[in-house]
């Protein structure tokens, strides 16, 4: 459905997009992930034809974004960054504004209208003034504006940035049932929201493509690993943070240990393990064996923040004030 | 042309919505009344001391008025032009509707037609305020209709070309402000260039004299149609949308 081949934007002094090259299934949600300034608003604008690349080619819904800009443009919705609200107009009106531009009439664009009010909750604000809204409501308004045409590729820059935590769920689910007709695209920070609603990601920092891959496989892939979130506390009333990372580190299938958090009586470890070796047993064993007391022990998952992190070097993979303890390993 | 009617309904609503219609209307219905009532003043002052004087009054009244009222227009559009167009573009540019637009499947050359043709009905609408106190002129004589006629054919060809360099000026920039005091400027210019021409005859003169927009009107003020100042004012709003547009595209490849 969108096909990106060497993709460069260069602005005067910097360039933003450097040869990136991706596709894009029919029906499927990518997240589109980067630090700020990463180049994920130039790469949206490119391909909505509102910037036209400085170099390569994208190919969305099937026509070229240079040659024939007209047939991308019917068949695609976008959310910028701010919506984009005529602040005089009223929320029913703006939409009917948006539905004709898109070339809906009649019964038809009355249709959608109350469908995408419906389904973006901005049917009792449809009689206030747009420049009146509050920002989250902005943000819905702008969600309905970009599905009114019901389009084949949905392009959404940060969907649910300003919006309240129930709201922020309704929007997911509602881009969730939109994928399988559509095909979206979403920026965002946040990166839960990825785990939770996209089936692929790509990761892209200073304007390079650092990583594209579905998120199942991206979780998998982060050092073919399992984390242990342990949390040790000494008997008397005093821990040895450094003796306890030792003592673990000798349970085998230990790939590292990282202090996590560190107080006097008690600390939190996080424990990586390699893939398919059970060693919970064995942790808790060797705590308890030791003299210590076993707080907590929990499995947690590679989270995409910390491969995110790691792709994007915006942090060494370990935090430098933490302790980080090679274990004997197999 | 759908698109273009629809841009042009979109414009026209925030022209009314905001108070930016009501300040213009209200502006022009004083000073034009207060143009033609100080006219109107003055020449039956001039009447009366003739009739007292027992000699026939020598001039034509109503001509006389609409003439000078129709001199006093091109003036004040100067500072109402760029009230109309300086938000045209660059307040797109602002809130980022811009985007909103450039990624609709509408052309560049529909918005652009239709917000200038938003502007130029706005300005019609400010120009029917002179016409009201032209008619009253018909209520207590029988001016000739037809050079009247011919006078706003002028007025409005000259608005629209003004109208036009105007909304391509908005395009340059993000800041209302900005879009208009530059326009006042450009309109300015091209209004008081051709001045040179009444006291220098050599070529430049001519053709900056040519050039403007003031030396154009005469012929429609005398109520003669003359086809080479008609051409001259549609050619001057072809370049100011051709601009627009070429300022649209460039905005993208720049920006
Ligand atoms: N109009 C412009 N002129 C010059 N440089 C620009 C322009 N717009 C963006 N840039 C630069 O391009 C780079 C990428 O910007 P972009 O807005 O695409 O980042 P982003 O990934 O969307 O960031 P954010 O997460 O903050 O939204 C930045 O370094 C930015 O400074
Ligand atoms: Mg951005």
């Amino acid at each position: 459905m969108i096909t990106v081949k060497e993709l460069t934007k260069r602005y005067a002094r910097n360039t933003a997009v450097d040869h990136i090259s991706f596709e894009i299934q029919k029906g499927q949600i990518v997240g589109f992930l980067g630090p700020n300034g990463a180049g994920k608003t130039t790469t949206m604008r490119m391909l909505t034809c509102f910037l036209p690349p400085t170099a390569g080619s994208a190919i969305v819904a099937g026509f070229d974004v240079l040659e024939e800009p007209m047939e991308v443009k019917k068949r695609i919705g976008y959310l910028p960054e701010t919506p984009p609200l005529y602040p005089e107009m009223m929320t029913g009106e703006y939409l009917s504004f948006v539905g004709s531009l898109k070339g809906l009439r009649g019964a038809e664009l009355k249709q959608r209208i109350d469908y995408v009010s419906e389904r973006c909750a901005v049917a009792d604000v449809r009689k206030k003034q747009l420049g009146k809204l509050s920002k989250g409501y902005r943000q819905r308004v702008g969600l309905a504006q970009a599905i009114i045409h019901n389009p084949d590729v949905l392009i959404l820059d940060e969907p649910t940035s300003g919006l309240d935590p129930k709201q922020i769920n309704e929007t997911r689910d509602l881009i969730k049932s939109l994928a399988g007709d559509h095909t979206i695209i979403l920026s965002t920070h946040i990166l839960s929201e990825v785990e939770q609603i996209c089936q692929q990601v790509i990761i892209i920092s200073k304007g390079k493509l650092v990583a594209t891959d579905t998120v199942d496989n991206l979780q998998g892939r982060s050092r073919g690993a399992e984390l242990v979130l342990v949390e040790v506390a000494g008997r008397n009333g005093a821990l040895d943070p450094a003796a306890v990372q030792a003592r673990l580190g000798k349970v085998s299938g230990v790939n590292r240990i990282v202090l996590k958090a560190k107080q006097p009586a008690h600390s939190t470890f996080e424990v990586e393990t390699q893939k398919d070796h059970f060693v919970r047993g064995d942790l808790a064993r060797a705590i308890v064996e030791a003299g210590w007391d076993l707080n907590e022990l929990r499995s947690a998952a590679v989270s995409l923040e910390e491969i995110f992190l790691e792709l994007t070097g915006t942090q060494e993979a370990g935090p430098k004030d933490e302790v980080v303890v090679r274990g004997a390993g197999e | 042309m759908r698109n273009v009617w629809l841009i042009w309904r979109k414009e026209m609503r925030s022209y009314f919505v905001s108070p930016i219609a009501y300040i213009l209307l209200l502006m022009c219905a004083l000073i034009f009344g207060f143009f033609f009532w100080s006219l109107l003043q003055a020449y039956l002052q001039f009447s009366m001391e003739a009739q007292m004087r027992g000699e026939m009054f020598p001039m034509n009244m109503p001509e006389e008025i609409t003439r000078r009222l129709f001199g006093n227009i091109p003036v004040t559009g100067l500072f109402i032009i760029p009230l109309i167009t300086m938000r045209l573009f660059a307040e797109e540019k602002r809130t980022g509707t811009i985007e909103l637009l450039t990624t609709s499947p509408i052309r560049d050359g529909e918005v652009i037609l239709g917000k200038w043709l938003a502007a130029t009905t706005m300005y019609c609408c400010l120009l029917f305020l002179s016409a009201i106190n032209v008619a009253f002129l018909f209520f207590y004589s029988h001016p000739d209709w037809k050079p009247i006629l011919v006078s706003y054919l002028g007025l409005l060809l000259q608005g629209a070309a003004l109208l036009a360099i105007g909304t391509f000026i908005s395009t340059l920039t993000k800041n209302q402000i900005i879009a208009g005091a530059a326009t006042f400027g450009a309109c300015l210019l091209i209004f008081v260039c051709g001045w040179v021409g009444e006291y220098n005859s050599e070529t430049w003169a001519r053709v900056l004299a040519y050039l403007s927009v003031s030396t154009h009107m005469e012929s429609f003020t005398r109520g003669t149609l003359d086809s080479k100042d008609a051409i001259y004012y549609v050619t001057l709003i072809v370049v100011g949308l051709f601009l627009t547009a070429r300022s649209m595209e460039s905005l993208r490849w720049r920006s």
